[in-house]
């Protein structure tokens, strides 16, 4: 019996159509727009200005906060200037434009294929060179990972996992990694394991990428690391949750609004693995990602090897352009990625896929009664009642929403997904939740008020 | 010029519709309305016709001129109450009869609340008890099946209302009993309303919908269960006045009922254990319908008694939530 | 039989005195004592329960009504002058007279001049899609078309023109009770005085983008040029953010601003006459020279 997690969970088909496309290193872009918020927490201070010639790999924006990260210059070339600029949503942010000349790289930086299987000792210094890597979570929420390795005071660390589920439909980026840059990813979670204390680790992948397994399998073998395992999953969405991968791997659950440090578990996706490598032995900072150009829209599948701050319209240039007619253009995967409007923003450090979707595939049908059938209390991995939910958003019932832990919700996507009436429900609860978290942290405030008196 | 489709995650969707669920409860009480054909001929087939013509019509007529609102007939759903109310029925029962029990059915028991989902009763209940109570004389008046092709018709007590009645004058369940085979009863050959008549065919229809995932065993099993259980208590106790557990599960409505009105959607709880407890009452308030009613059948009073419990049943047991 | 039909009619009536009794006991002893101006102030108020005013309905209103030392912090926007009138009647106070108000869509970007760029296929919330992205026009600011504002109006005065894509006021409907506005995501619907007479000048525009930038995205924008800030003799128009703000207290209805705005995204509403645009643009010019030769006289004097 393979492990999965305990509650819900869907079963997309996984459309993996561009599985057995190689990763290719895409040419870098005149222009490269590098945003400063490509993470969660603070935004990044810009230390340059027009004018400026910088080099690739060359720090261009400084950690505005301690949940921060540094930014790099993925070319080299001039900075043209440093503005707002609209996002893939047509959201301003503040965004770096680098014309590209040529590509000089920063000093120390070893671009040599070679591998390199000695790791540092000290887990402060492996640290403190992936707080200088900007590294940050590849897997979707782009959580700086220096924090993730520096678990609270009191907190023990017992288990790292790597997640390699890739549990989203057509996403395949991972995957390509895993096969082609195992050995990487496998040196990477030893170094994480290392800045942990020397945990044990366990490679996770679903059992619908045998090769993976097979490969990373072998992989560990040959360069006999001890401490590291893969362990084959059931194939099941969204088992690359963070809290739904840990009870999978560790049976554990991860409380309301914890961490998962509080079970004792570390999660770290793949490409972040990969990054690690990379900074930690390599010197190089996280200016390139592995992004998927897939759809069956799509003019060719292909697994692009990206400079963070390319261009979406570029991407998909070199992919052999847009096809004609409307079709939905996915930043992400399927059930939890975003839809772009604006093709002229550029890639982010956790761009993992861009996924063309026709009308036809992606339209949604007209919404209907609810009929109680519960499939979206059977689909959600959280265990909640999306019906109960969307019932009290209704009725504005903020109270309620959060007797009925609308907080804990994930949004997976599991329940739209599952309705036969097509009801709206996540894009309900996500807004109803944005407001139920802003009562919480009022209360917790005016309770840190009323203690600090 | 072609543009960018924009929308809030995911972007895809299952395969489900609540027409595809719908779908699949007709194709499951299929082989159920095809044995009825069989066994009770072109009267049976009049009264299916006119049950489910007249659901749709005033679905259709109630949501377009009175609620003024888009016809929501395409989903189904007036389709399956119109062939439960069908199946509950005998097949002598007169056209306008049928009709008078799809009105109430779709008229006060669904349109009344609100319309799909929102209503407390099984509609197709409602529409069978209203006709119960009103026309006793048409509703019980059973005939045993007289064939698609066949000549004899011959009228006859179901099972329970001639145990009911013997036992009043005074016989023993043995006596009663002993002209019923069981494999009559599996493959349909006694007396009763048009589902009743053909186990192993709904069952059939049952099996199939657990493939297909459109409903859990829990409520149907647990209905069986103690169905089964408090007969043979009372069985155990003493056979010559209470009826044994097989030939409780196989007659009446009891197979109809469980595995296709108590386990609607809408009418039924959600959770595991609700659903567990929903059963377990059903099956208890039958068998003491069955037994000490005056009443010879107690499905659907049970049924609908226990979908009163439904909203109790689904604030009390929920799921259990993610590291809570 | 005669009897029967005695006891019958006795039994019944000292049954219901004896009920009767027995009510008016449990009436009296618990009666909750609430002052009686309650229920006056209740019946005075529109009873619409719209929670416009803030508070949960009309009944609540009433008793903060009665319980507020004066009457400046509570005000029904759907009566009106009228009713707070009466309400100070029964409460023996003073009121002060408020304008009437009404809700304006500040945002004229039609579907034939704002041009569409992408295609919204979610469900249909202006919260839902406002918090996605910024529109499927160039425009990030402007109305983005779901109809929020026309289901959170309780009076039925908001409509969406299937047109212009945009919602429309009904005047003689809306009660100003602030819905509206509550329920815009862009902050388009802004609650105006009405203006004398209903008349009223308004900026149909809230885009804070540079002018070239919304220029592209709407025809109909404000884009920024600041002429009816240099032509405004009132000092009723604020310039701030690339956008023209008409402050309703200072304006003075000349409809100059109007006149002189190259992209009509000044909207002067309610006017008998439709705006004479030469005859304004000459009163302006007459004003610019007589002020240029008063300068210019100005100047030779100081020379002198």
């Amino acid at each position: 019996m393979k492990r999965t997690f305990s509650i819900g969970g869907v079963h997309p088909h996984d459309s993996k159509i561009s599985r057995d496309c190689a990763i290719e290193t895409l040419p870098t872009p005149g222009t490269v727009y590098i945003s400063v918020a490509q993470h969660i927490g603070a935004p990044a201070v810009p230390v340059v200005a027009p004018g400026d010639k910088v080099k690739t790999g060359q720090v261009v924006a400084e950690p505005g906060g301690f949940v921060s990260a540094f930014i790099h210059s993925s070319v080299s070339g001039t900075v043209k200037s440093v503005a707002p600029r609209a996002d893939l949503a047509g959201k301003m942010s503040m965004t770096i434009e680098i014309q590209v000349e040529g590509d000089e790289w920063a000093e120390g930086i070893d671009r040599s294929e070679t591998l390199v299987t000695d790791i540092p000792d000290d887990p402060k210094a492996i640290i403190e060179k992936i707080r200088l890597g900007g590294i940050v979570g590849l897997g979707g929420a782009t959580f700086p990972t220096h924090v993730k390795l520096s678990p609270p005071p009191g907190s023990v660390c017992e288990r790292l996992i790597i997640n390699g589920c890739e549990c989203e439909p057509y996403l395949t980026s991972d995957f390509r990694v895993l096969l082609e840059k195992g050995e990487q990813v496998v040196v990477g979670a030893a170094i994480l394991r290392k800045a942990l204390g020397g945990v044990p680790c366990t490679i996770a992948i679903e059992e619908n990428k045998p090769e993976a397994i097979k490969h990373i399998g072998e992989v560990i073998a040959r360069l006999n690391f001890s401490g590291i395992e893969v362990m084959s999953l059931k194939k099941r969405y969204p088992q690359g949750g963070e809290k739904q991968l840990i009870d999978a791997v560790m049976h554990r659950q991860v409380g309301s609004g914890a961490l998962p440090i509080s079970v004792g578990a570390v999660v770290q996706n793949v490409g972040t693995a990969l990054a690690v490598y990379d900074a930690v032995q390599k010197g190089k900072p996280l200016i390139d990602n592995v992004i998927t150009v897939t759809g069956n829209s799509a003019p060719r599948q292909a697994n692009f090897l990206v400079r963070v701050g390319t261009p979406l319209s570029f991407i998909l240039e070199k992919a052999g352009g847009l096809p004609e007619g409307d079709l939905k253009v996915i930043s992400g995967g399927p059930m939890m990625g975003r839809a772009v409007a604006n093709l002229e923003s550029a890639t982010l450090k956790g761009t993992s896929s861009l996924l063309l979707l026709r009308p036809e595939e992606t339209l949604r049908g007209q919404e209907g009664s609810c009929i109680r059938c519960g499939k979206c209390t059977d689909a959600c991995p959280m265990g909640l009642e999306p019906y109960l939910l969307n019932r009290l958003v209704k009725a504005g019932d903020l109270e309620g929403l959060e007797a009925n832990a609308i907080q804990d919700c994930i949004e997976c996507g599991c329940c739209l997904y599952s309705c036969p009436a097509n009801i709206p429900l996540l894009d309900r609860i996500r807004l109803a939740k944005a407001d139920v978290l802003g009562v919480i942290r009022a209360r917790a405030a005016a309770a840190k008020a009323a203690a600090s008196k | 010029m072609s543009k960018l489709l924009v929308s809030p995650s995911p972007h895809i969707h299952s395969e489900n519709s609540t027409r595809s669920l719908m779908f699949d409860v007709v194709v499951a009480l299929l082989p159920a309305v095809l044995c009825s054909f069989l066994f009770y001929g072109w009267r049976e087939i009049l009264v299916m016709a006119v049950s489910v013509g007249s659901c749709l019509l005033l679905e259709w007529a109630i949501t377009r001129y009175m609620l003024r609102k888009p016809s929501t007939i395409g989903d189904m759903s007036a389709v399956v109450t119109g062939i439960l109310l069908g199946l509950n029925l005998p097949y002598t029962t007169p056209w306008w009869v049928v009709f008078i029990g799809a009105a109430v059915a779709i008229g006060v028991a669904k349109m009344t609340f609100g319309g799909l989902g929102q209503n407390v009763f099984n509609p197709a209940l409602v529409g069978r008890v209203f006709l119960l109570v009103s026309f006793p004389t048409y509703m019980t008046t059973w005939s045993a099946p007289q064939g698609l092709f066949g000549v004899d018709a011959v009228s006859g007590a179901t099972p329970l209302s001639a145990v009911q009645e013997g036992l009043m004058r005074g016989s023993t369940i043995q006596e009663l009993t002993s002209g019923y085979d069981y494999a009559d009863m599996l493959f349909a050959s006694i007396g009763g309303s048009a589902g009743e008549v053909c186990a192993l065919a709904l069952l059939a229809g049952f099996v199939y919908l657990l493939i297909r995932k459109v409903i859990k065993p829990w409520i149907t099993l647990s209905i069986f269960g103690t169905v089964a259980l408090v007969s043979l208590i009372f069985w155990g106790i003493d056979p010559s006045r209470f009826t044994d557990p097989l030939f409780n599960l196989l007659t009446g409505g009891l197979i109809l009922g469980a595995c296709f009105m108590a386990t609607d959607y809408v009418t039924s709880p959600m959770s595991l254990w609700g659903g567990v407890i929903f059963g377990v009452g059903i099956g208890f308030l039958t068998m003491m319908i069955r037994y000490f009613g005056s009443y010879p059948e107690g499905v659907s009073f049970a049924i609908l008694i226990m979908n009163s419990f439904v909203p109790l049943l689904d604030r009390a047991f929920k799921q259990k939530k993610f590291g809570r | 039989m005669t009897q029967l039909v005695i006891w019958t009619i006795v039994i019944l009536t000292v049954l219901g005195m004896l009920l009767a009794a027995i009510l008016f006991a449990v009436a009296k002893k618990f009666k909750v004592e609430e002052d009686p101006r309650i229920d006056d102030v209740e019946k005075a108020m529109p009873g619409a329960n719209c929670g416009g005013c803030g508070f949960a309905g009309c009944r609540a209103f009433a008793e903060a009504a009665v319980k507020a030392d004066d009457l400046d912090s509570v005000y029904c926007p759907v009566g009106g002058g009228e009713t707070m009138k009466k309400v100070a009647a029964i409460l023996g106070r003073q009121v002060k007279e408020k304008a009437p108000m009404v809700a304006v869509v500040r945002c004229n970007g039609s579907c034939d001049v704002r041009p569409t760029v992408n295609v919204y296929c979610g469900s249909l919330s202006c919260r839902v899609k406002a918090t996605l992205y910024s529109g499927d026009t160039g425009c990030s600011w402007g109305c983005v078309g779901c109809g929020d504002c026309v289901g959170a109006c309780q009076f039925g005065a908001l409509k969406m023109n299937p047109e212009t894509g945009l919602p429309e006021v009904d005047e003689s409907k809306c009660t100003a009770c602030g819905a509206c506005v509550k329920a815009c995501p862009k902050a388009v619907i802004e609650l105006r005085a009405k203006g004398p007479r209903g008349m009223r000048e308004v900026v149909c525009c809230i885009n804070r983008d540079r002018g070239p930038q919304v220029k592209k995205a709407c025809a109909n924008a404000c884009i920024g040029c600041g002429i009816c800030f240099k032509t405004c003799t009132h000092e009723a128009i604020v310039f701030e953010n690339n956008v023209a703000y008409i402050d309703y207290s200072k304006c003075k209805l000349c409809r100059e601003c109007e006149a002189v705005c190259p992209t009509g995204a000044i909207h002067g509403v309610g006017f008998p006459k439709p705006l004479d645009v030469e005859a304004v643009k000459a009163r302006i010019a007459e004003r610019k020279k007589k002020a240029a030769e008063a300068a210019a006289a100005d100047k030779k004097e100081e020379e002198k």
